[in-house]
């Protein structure tokens, strides 16, 4: 069983971790659009795989939130990825298999995955 | 929506959006009495009294995207038609609360679904908020409170990887055995 105590010792253990990271100034965020249209259409499958990819490849500089309608309903699942720059990548109909795809090439490798873009779904 | 854990998500978005620094939730489940009931609060930014009599109107929203908000019509309606029943109430500058109860062997109740996953997705995604998380399934109870974990933890992240596996972990094992 998971305990309390095993918390502790996860807080020492990341500590060390943050004190080496420093500031995040190259943060890239993943935003997937969690409003009853999202939901409705499978958004939380999604949002648990980048969840799960970004912490197991222990990627420190990805932070994935949570938006509300976003406002194309009918292409939800809605993912939204910014660069550190501010640029916006908009990925549609997205499933949980996509994800990995995605995180391989759009965040570990910087190459947007076209396909998946809402440019090649409204063409 | 298939299960009540994706009502709560989509609901708790709402007290997100309205700025909560803390949100409350109950899954309670009596055999005996033969019910269900789910409590979600938050000390956002409350409602007036007339948005609370049209929030349950499918044709009122406050997004500005399209014309129609479903997420708390779905909510009532998943109640009544499994023999429960609907309540909100909210006060600007306090916060709002709903409570739903269910039949629980009703056969139009949606199942509980992924409700631990839900919890930790939440806290995950809105490491600034505090949660409370109560799930009580007869006499057998367990409850979570983010801000005593963000006690334990001081200034490492509840979000960061280590810390969310071992949440989700927690919740999943500590579900288990109240079953």
């Amino acid at each position: 069983m998971k305990s309390l105590e095993e918390l502790q010792a996860i807080r020492d253990k990341a500590r060390q971790n943050l004190n080496m990271r420093g500031d995040n100034h190259d943060n890239i965020r993943v935003v997937v659009g969690m409003a009853t249209c999202g939901i409705a259409a499978g958004a939380r499958p999604v949002l648990n795989a980048f969840v799960e990819a970004v912490s197991k490849r222990n990627l420190k500089n990805v932070s994935v939130t949570q938006t509300g309608c976003i406002g194309v309903c009918q292409y939800e699942p809605v993912v939204e990825i910014y660069s550190p720059e501010g640029e916006k990548v908009t990925y549609v109909k997205m499933t949980a298999d996509k994800v990995a795809k995605i995180v391989t090439e759009h965040i570990v490798n910087g190459r947007v995955v076209e396909e998946y873009t809402i440019g090649a779904y409204t063409k | 929506m298939k299960e009540l854990a994706l009502n709560i998500l989509d609901l708790a978005q709402n007290s997100i959006s309205a700025r909560a620094t803390l949100i409350e939730l109950e899954v309670i489940e009596d055999t005996m009495s033969d019910f269900l009931k789910i409590t979600l609060a938050d000390n956002g930014c409350g409602m007036t009294e007339d948005q609370v009599k049209s929030v349950t109107d499918p044709f009122y929203t406050t997004r500005t995207t399209r014309k129609v908000g479903l997420g708390v019509p779905f909510f009532k309606m998943a109640a009544e038609m499994a023999g429960g029943s609907f309540s909100i109430e909210s006060e600007v500058g306090k916060g709002t609360r709903l409570a739903a109860t269910f039949g629980l062997s009703n056969v139009d109740r949606m199942p509980v679904g992924d409700m631990e996953g839900v919890v930790s997705d939440l806290i995950y995604m809105n490491p600034q908020i505090n949660f409370t998380f109560r799930r009580r399934i007869d006499s057998k109870e367990f409850f979570l409170d983010t801000a005593e974990l963000k006690e334990i933890l001081g200034d490492v992240p509840l979000n960061s990887s280590e810390v969310f596996e071992w949440i989700s972990g927690y919740l999943k094992e500590q579900l288990e055995s109240i079953k």
